[in-house]
Parts: C-alpha cells; sequence; structure tokens
C-alpha cells in the first residue's frame, strides 16, 4: 500500500515529523536565509542580455550636438521659474510650440489628508504641459515618452532644458514610427499621477484634473530624466515603482549597453560597477547593491516618477545625472547622445516590452537574479508556517488524557473553532483601527494636544499600535474557551496558515516585503507558545514587530548608504517614513500602508494573544 | 549554303532554353530583416539589368522597406552602406507584396495552380524550354524556410513542387539559389533532374550579414548575396563567365559560412553553362536571308511523335541514381503463420482453462 495511505507508515511518518519538528524549521530559516545571501554570488547570476529582437544589436550613428544649447535652455528656464514662482506655463507652451509640437496644458489639484513635511505641501494645486511630437508617416497608434519635473528652486533646471532640446532635434527627423510625447509636469509624482489618470482615463485616486485635449496612442516605453546640474559625471539609473513594480529588465539592458557604448559611468543603487564580481570584496558589494533594491522596494515608494507608469503596463525607468565631482566628467551632449540612441532603439519596437522578465533582483548593472532563483528562498521560509501547522494539526488530533472523559472531547472541540473567531475579530479590529483613526481624528488630536497635523497622525498610529500590545489582558473576559490547551492550539494553526497564505501572497506581488516580513514574522509565528516566558518573550516579539522591523530597515538603508544615523535621527526618520506611507497610500494607491496595517499587524496581534494565553 | 543555314536552324531547335524566367521571393518581414529585401532587390537588379523583362520576373517581397516608417531614407533600399547603391531605384515592379508572400501563394506560382483571375504579372507563365532562376532569403533552418513569421516551408515540400513542375514541363533547367541559415538543407531533397542547387551555409552553420550602416541602423545585405551581387556587377548580357565562377564566390574567408551547392541532377558540366543562362536573357537571333523549309522528313518525324501524359520520361531513364537500399523484411504471411504457432504451443501446454484469465 502506499506510504500516506499505510496506517503504520503513516503513523511513523508523523511521529518523524513532530519528533524532529524544531530541528527542521531551524535548518529551514538557516537555508532560507543562506539562499537568499547566495543570490548576489557572481557564478549563480546570469548575465543580462537583451531578449527583445527588434531591438538588436546594430546601433546607430548618434548625430546629436545640441548639448550647449540644452544648458542655455536650462538657465532660461530657470529664469522663467523664478519670475513665475512655480510653472512657467505659457513660456514652455511657447517654447514648446516653436519647436513644432503640438501643446496642451493639463491642470490638477489635490488636497493631501495632512500636510506633507517632507515637500512642504498640503493643498496642491498645478499644471502639467505637454508637447506631442507628431511622427511624419506613422498612423498615431503609439507613442513613447519623455518627461522631466519641474521641481522648486533651482532643481531639474537642466533636465527640462534637455528635453526642449531633443523636442527639437527629434523633431527634425523622419525615421519616427512613433508620435513622442514631452511632458513636464509640476509637483513631480501628483502631476504625474494627475496626467496618466487623464491619459488613460481612470480615476483611482480622487485627484481633480483636467480632461486632456491631445492624445497620441498606447505609450510603449517611457523615460523620466533627472538633471539638476551643468556637469555629469555619472548616470543613476532608478528602478523601482509603485507596490514594488518593476519595469521590463529590455529597458535596463538597453540604458546599459548605451552606457557603454559612450563609455558613460553608469550606476546603480548610486554604487559603481565593478571587474572584479567574484572576489570577496566584489561579492559584498553585490550584496550591498541588492539589499538597497531590496528595501526600496519592499517600502512600496515610488523612488522616480518612472514608478507611476508601471500600474500601466508601461515600462519606464528614470535616470538621474550625478555631479559627484568627479576628474571624468561627460558631456550634456554625449547625455543627450545616449538618450537619442536610446530612442531610436525604442523606435523599432514592434510590441510593448515583453520577451524579459519582470520580476528579478539586480546585484549589480551587468547581472541579473531572476524570479526562479529567489522564490525557493522565501518558500524555505513559508515551508516553516506549513510544518508548524502540520505538526499542530497532529496535536490537535491526538487523542487527549484519559482522566478526561469523552463528552469533554466534544465539548472542547465543539468550541474550539468558536474560539478562534473571538480573537481574530478583535485583531482585525484594531487593524482597521490603525488605519482609519490616525487620518481621521487628527483634528481633534491637534486640539488637544500641542503638536503638529503630521505629528498627530504619526503619534496616532503609533498609540494605536501600542494599544494593541495591552489587548490580551483586557479582551480575555470575552474569550471563551480561555485556560484551554486546546483553545491556543486552535488559535496558533489559524494564525499560522493565515500568516503563510498573506506572506505567499505579498511575495507574490512585491518579493522583499514578503521576504522581509517573513525573516520576522516567521520566527515569531513558528516558537511562540505560553508556555514561554512571558517578559523575555514578549520583548524579542515587540523587536520581531512589523513596526520595529521598519525601524530597523530604515536604519540598515542608510548604513548601505554609507550615511549612517545616530538613533535620534532614524527616530525622527522613521516617524516621517510612516507619513510617507500613509500619504503615499492616499495619493497614488500604494498599498504596503493598509497591507500592514490591516492584514499583518492583526496577524502578530493574533500571536500575542497566544503568547498571554492563560 | 542552304545546308549551313539549315545546320544552324537545326542548331537553334537543338540548343537548351529558349527563355528565362526569374522568381525572386524574400520571406521574412519587420524592419530589421531590411537585408533580407536588400538580397532580394539587389538580385532582381542584376536580373533585370541582363535583359530579363520585369513581365518574365515574379518578385515576392514580404514587407515594405522603403516606405518603412523607420527608413530614414524613404523610397530607398541600399546594399552597401554609405549609400552607395540604391537597389530599390525608380522601376521597381513587386509582383507579390506583404502577406500576400505566403507558402501556399509560392507553391501556386511554382506549379502554376492559380485562379483564373489572377493577373499575368503574377503568373509563371513558363514551358518546357524555359530556364528558371529561383532565388530565396529569410530566415531559415534544418529543413526548413520560415514565411512571415508564422509559417513555413519544408525541403520536401520545396522538392515536390520541382517535380510537379519537371512533370508539367514547366522548366528545362533550374537554378535554385538559397540564402538562409543552413540553407543546405533545403536542396537535400530535391529529385527532379535538371536542377542545380547553390546554399549559403552548410546544415548547423549560420549564414551571416554583411554590414550594418550607421545611418540607417540596421544590416544591409547578408554576405553571400553581398559577395554575389559584386560577381554580377561584372557580368554583362555578351560574358562568357560560367557556373565555375559562381561556385567560387564566398569562399570561407569572406563569408564565415561553407557555401554548398548540388550538381548532380543536372545534366550538363557546370563549367559549360554560362552565368547568363539563368541570370539574363539571351535570346538566340540568327540573322539570314535563305529561305528555310521546315518541313523536313527529319523534323516531321519528331512532331509525330505523340506525348501523352503517362508516356513521360521516367526520371531514373534520365539519372542515374543509386538504387535505395530497402530493408528486408519477412513476407506477411510468415509473421502470421509463426503467431498461430505460437499460440497454438502456449494453449496446449497450459490448457484451455486458462484462457478464461485472458478473455
Amino acid at each position: 500500500m502506499g506510504l500516506l495511505s499505510d496506517p503504520t507508515r503513516r503513523r511513523a511518518l508523523i511521529s518523524l515529523l513532530t519528533r524532529l519538528n524544531t530541528p527542521i524549521c531551524a535548518v529551514c530559516y538557516m537555508a532560507g536565509v543562506a539562499w537568499f545571501m547566495g543570490l548576489a554570488f557572481e557564478p549563480f547570476t546570469l548575465r543580462m542580455h537583451m531578449s527583445e529582437n527588434a531591438m538588436g544589436s546594430t546601433m546607430v550613428e548618434e548625430r546629436f550636438q545640441a548639448g550647449e544649447r540644452a544648458l542655455v535652455t536650462a538657465k532660461e528656464f530657470g529664469v522663467q521659474k523664478n519670475k513665475a514662482g512655480g510653472m512657467p506655463v505659457d513660456w514652455l507652451v511657447k517654447a514648446m510650440q516653436d519647436r513644432g509640437l503640438e501643446v496642451f496644458t493639463q491642470s490638477f489639484s489635490r488636497t493631501l489628508p495632512f500636510p506633507d513635511e517632507n515637500k512642504e505641501r498640503f493643498m496642491v494645486k498645478g499644471t502639467n504641459v505637454y508637447g506631442i511630437l507628431r511622427a511624419p508617416r506613422a498612423p498615431r497608434t503609439e507613442a513613447l515618452m519623455l518627461t522631466a519635473p519641474c521641481s522648486q528652486g533651482n532643481d531639474n533646471n537642466q533636465a527640462v532644458g534637455m528635453l526642449l532640446v531633443l523636442a527639437q532635434y527629434f523633431r527634425s527627423q523622419v525615421y519616427w514610427a512613433k508620435d513622442i510625447i514631452f511632458l513636464v509636469n509640476e509637483h513631480d509624482l501628483i502631476g504625474m499621477q494627475a496626467w496618466l489618470e487623464g491619459y488613460h482615463h481612470t480615476n483611482i485616486t480622487g485627484m481633480e484634473w483636467s480632461p486632456l485635449q491631445g492624445r497620441a496612442g498606447a505609450i510603449q516605453a517611457a523615460l523620466s530624466l533627472e538633471l539638476s546640474s551643468d556637469v555629469v559625471t555619472s548616470l543613476d539609473i532608478v528602478l523601482e515603482g509603485l507596490n514594488g513594480q518593476l519595469p521590463n529588465l529590455d529597458l535596463v539592458n538597453l540604458f546599459y549597453a548605451f552606457c557603454q557604448k559612450f563609455d558613460v559611468l553608469c550606476t546603480f543603487q548610486g554604487k559603481l560597477q565593478r571587474n572584479d564580481w567574484d572576489s570577496p570584496s566584489g561579492y559584498s558589494h553585490a550584496v550591498q547593491t541588492m539589499m538597497l533594491m531590496v528595501l526600496k522596494q519592499a517600502s512600496g515608494h515610488s523612488w522616480g516618477d518612472h514608478g507611476l507608469f508601471l500600474r500601466y503596463q508601461v515600462e519606464a525607468v528614470t535616470i538621474k545625472g550625478i555631479n559627484s565631482y568627479r576628474q571624468y566628467k561627460t558631456t550634456t551632449t554625449t547625455v543627450g547622445r545616449l538618450l537619442e540612441g536610446m530612442y531610436r532603439k525604442l523606435n523599432n519596437l514592434l510590441e510593448r516590452l515583453h520577451q524579459s522578465f519582470f520580476f528579478y533582483l539586480l546585484p549589480s548593472l551587468s547581472h541579473f537574479v531572476s524570479i526562479s532563483y529567489y522564490m525557493p528562498a522565501f518558500g524555505l521560509l513559508a515551508a516553516i508556517l506549513l510544518l508548524r501547522a502540520l505538526n499542530l494539526w497532529v496535536e490537535l488530533s491526538a487523542p487527549p488524557a484519559t482522566e478526561d472523559g469523552v463528552a469533554n472531547v466534544e465539548q472542547q472541540s465543539s468550541s474550539g473553532v468558536l474560539s478562534v473567531v473571538t480573537p481574530l475579530v478583535i485583531s482585525h479590529l484594531t487593524g482597521v483601527a490603525l488605519y482609519t483613526l490616525p487620518v481621521h481624528f487628527q483634528e481633534m488630536a491637534v486640539e488637544h494636544f500641542p503638536v503638529s497635523e503630521t505629528e498627530a497622525v504619526v503619534l496616532t498610529a503609533i498609540a494605536v499600535y501600542t494599544a494593541g500590545l495591552a489587548l490580551p489582558h483586557n479582551t480575555h473576559r470575552f474569550v471563551s474557551g480561555e485556560g484551554t490547551e486546546q483553545g491556543w492550539r486552535v488559535l496558533k494553526l489559524v494564525a499560522v496558515l493565515y500568516l503563510a497564505v498573506l506572506l505567499g501572497c505579498t511575495a507574490l506581488l512585491n518579493f522583499s516585503l514578503g521576504f522581509i516580513l517573513a525573516l520576522t514574522l516567521v520566527p515569531v509565528a513558528a516558537g511562540v507558545t505560553p508556555h514561554m516566558p512571558k517578559f523575555p518573550t514578549a520583548c524579542v516579539m515587540v523587536v520581531l514587530s512589523p513596526a520595529c522591523t521598519l525601524l530597523f530597515s530604515v536604519f540598515a538603508f542608510h548604513e548601505l548608504q554609507e550615511t549612517p544615523l545616530s538613533f535620534q535621527d532614524t527616530w525622527l526618520l522613521f516617524l516621517s517614513v510612516i507619513s510617507q506611507g500613509i500619504l503615499d497610500h492616499a495619493l497614488y494607491g500604494a498599498l504596503v500602508f493598509p497591507l500592514l496595517a490591516m492584514l499583518v499587524y492583526p496577524c502578530w496581534l493574533l500571536f500575542w494573544n497566544i503568547l498571554f494565553w492563560k | 549554303s542552304i545546308g549551313l543555314a539549315m545546320n544552324s536552324a537545326e542548331q537553334f531547335f537543338n540548343s537548351g532554353h529558349t527563355n528565362n524566367w526569374a522568381i525572386l521571393a524574400c520571406t521574412s518581414r519587420f524592419w530589421f530583416n531590411y537585408r533580407h529585401v536588400a538580397n532580394t532587390l539587389s538580385v532582381y537588379r542584376s536580373v533585370k539589368r541582363l535583359g530579363i523583362p520585369d513581365s518574365q520576373i515574379v518578385l515576392m517581397l514580404a514587407d515594405d522597406m522603403a516606405c518603412n516608417h523607420r527608413n530614414p531614407k524613404p523610397a530607398t533600399v541600399f546594399s552597401h552602406k554609405n549609400m552607395e547603391l540604391n537597389v530599390y531605384g525608380d522601376d521597381v515592379e513587386v509582383d507579390y507584396r506583404g502577406y500576400e508572400v505566403s507558402v501556399e501563394n509560392f507553391l501556386r506560382v511554382l506549379t502554376g495552380r492559380l485562379p483564373p483571375s489572377t493577373p499575368r504579372s503574377k503568373r509563371l507563365l513558363s514551358d518546357d524550354r524555359s530556364n528558371i532562376l529561383i532565388y530565396l532569403t529569410g530566415h531559415g533552418g534544418n529543413g526548413f524556410l520560415k514565411f512571415q513569421d508564422f509559417e513555413e516551408i519544408s525541403n520536401i515540400e520545396l522538392a515536390d513542387a520541382f517535380e510537379q513542375m519537371w512533370q508539367k514541363r514547366r522548366y528545362n533547367e533550374l537554378l535554385f539559389i538559397i540564402d538562409t541559415c543552413q540553407g543546405a538543407s533545403m536542396y537535400e531533397r530535391l529529385y527532379s533532374p535538371n536542377i542545380m542547387a547553390l546554399a549559403s551555409s552548410q546544415i548547423g552553420e549560420d549564414s551571416l550579414s554583411h554590414q550594418p550602416d550607421l545611418a540607417i541602423g540596421v544590416h544591409l545585405m547578408d554576405r553571400y548575396t553581398f559577395y554575389m551581387l559584386e560577381f554580377l556587377e561584372d557580368i554583362h548580357p555578351a560574358s562568357k563567365t560560367n557556373m565555375n565562377d559562381l561556385f567560387k564566390v564566398c569562399p570561407k574567408s569572406q563569408c564565415v559560412s561553407t557555401p554548398g551547392r548540388r550538381t548532380d541532377l543536372f545534366q550538363r558540366d557546370p563549367g559549360s553553362v554560362l552565368i547568363t543562362d539563368f541570370f539574363g536573357s539571351v535570346r538566340k537571333v540568327e540573322i539570314t536571308v535563305e529561305t528555310i523549309n521546315l518541313t523536313d522528313s527529319e523534323s516531321g518525324e519528331l512532331q509525330n511523335e505523340s506525348r501523352s501524359y503517362v508516356d513521360q520520361l521516367p526520371v531514373s531513364e534520365i539519372i542515374h541514381q543509386k538504387p535505395k537500399q530497402k530493408d528486408w523484411h519477412p513476407p506477411d504471411g510468415f509473421i502470421l503463420g509463426l503467431w498461430t504457432l505460437i499460440l497454438l504451443v502456449f494453449f496446449k501446454t497450459y490448457g484451455m482453462k486458462h484462457l478464461k484469465h485472458i478473455l
């Protein structure tokens, strides 16, 4: 008979499972972490290669020469920006019209739920200006995009200057098979979201915008440019988009190929490329780059204007020009040629970019880790939860001690499932409170306490979070089945399975977020029982809770970027990160804050409940 | 002198071919396959220059490169970089364009099985005294040629189409040139007489492209056709260059792949075959002032010989091929008897009661 249908063999297997459960879980955890760290090891990674046939191997000789004119235009734009005290709409419209584009504007307005202290805005009103270069001979079915943000002060003037000069150069060529849209957006991400919503006729975030008068067809690819200085020593590429979505790897390949062609220093995560990736220092460099990407992706924040395009299936990246006062400088003409080359290659596309990977991790610009390589690391961590669940199931279905009567057993098993419902409901209500209370009651908080609105929101969130810690003491009287051995096992079984499903779904959409949460929550889930010493275990649990994970991630992020922070600074940054997370959710539809507040935190609270089970 | 005129008349009627046709097909589309269209157009240009008129050329181009939106020099197709030679010209006549270039249409053109409404320019109206040049280019593999990114023609289909042409007396001699990866696989299965085949690479080898043009941004030609074009540019209608020189075009040092050829089905010695026999249209014109009486007894004999469809020349009489090795099978009845014996022995040994286990 089969392995699982033979009773004796089954019993043997189950006893093996229960005896060795903890060692296997420990081994799985260490294997998962080791697998993840080994991903950046160069022999395990794949070389980047261009997968799209249409963007093939032949390169064109680029003829762009107007780098100096770009700088002049940038200065002029800066002057006009200062004069207008914001976006010089009329000047930009005239500039684009003079260059032969079809120019349109869009106005938008949005009131943030509470003031944004990082960018110092609360009621945002702005205008986007965009010009369409019509392809001379092609039907207007497809388009490419180039965007430059109109930022405060003197930032990104050179980006707009380059955009205008490129528009003029592109206009005189006959070989465009797609329309090109040149967009200058105000208030960076908010303006971009307004434009995208207007272009695609959706309204996800409740922003008000005027409808777009001019359209150009389906957008195949977009580039967002950020250039703030006349002198550029390196170009950085930013990939991470909203909710951890990444652009197609072919776009990164394209950028890297042109970096190599023009001998431009290209960086990723601000780190240079090197030749010796398989040496120990090379390995640590690669691990740092990969960890930075993981942390950025896990935040669910869009790290450039390009991040909002990804939701609409438009592949986009942000290219930042960086001046690090090196001796080797790149001229603006070279940057313009690089962009020209990229656009000519994108012009050859016949379909949307789909041949290369959408899910990957980059330890460097020349190597990548595909989803099939990194998923097993998460799988090993999720396996721990499943093993634990099996163990609990076996314990629950084992016959009880003989002194209890049969009736007792029945009563316990029937109350088993119902006793779980109460902690579940209470935890989720706390989660909902964490999601809604901070923003709704900020006025009341400001009335009663001497804090600004932003601080009120953040501190309310932390208060609700900490209040949840006190729940087990206060809600035990509502919980039936208290004090039974079965009760907490059933709750733990449900909680472990719930966590497994939750983390699995998260890892599929945003691997980095799922993995980081798994790293801290899986030991909690696997190890917690009411029989452990309360105070030390409670401390460990708080350290491994989602909020502290966030705190440590902020700290690690700055360590990896070689700008270490003191504890005071880390705490302040942590508070601002919470407010940014809530704002991201309100403004762009980022899902990290609702996920953490309404699903992950209640799950953690269930384990907290189990710890304090009486 | 009448005898001399009669002699030349006899020679005239006994010579090989009287007209030339060309079928030139480019089977791939999309901008990055620019070089296949340029290949086909350069052969078209040579063939037209050497005399074959448009009415006797069937030109099939799967995509329009000259007017492609991405062409920085619209209405041109270049074969040499720095835009030295525009093979598109201003009198190109494309017979099959775009999606009309399909395997079905190609085979129908070859075999003549076209619907009655097809115009003359799209038909191959050859007869048994036509020399036909067939040039194919595109993406290919071992035993197939890709048409249009969604269908393929196999070497067996091609061989059968040529056999149909032979049986319907649609050609006198045929020169088949193919410039694709693993092109030699396409002429492997040919079995009809009077075919000479040339390919740009052997099985397992890739045919490489020649040079990119940095202004246009694509590879302009494939190597084999590029060197063949250079060779053909030196040919004029009266030149006596023969096929052996064509075989030497594009050695491995220039082409990286090894060009291949097949001459065993061809009856004449390649050294005696002029390039213009296939690439040009050299009309045999004999000017004489004598009157020649054609109703001679000798020629009458030839005319009375009836040729019905079944009496055509069997191929094996013309081509001395090695007989195929047939594998030996034991006769069928023997096998049946053997199994009956086995069953009888089985049931005798174990008895009939075991029959119920089987039934």
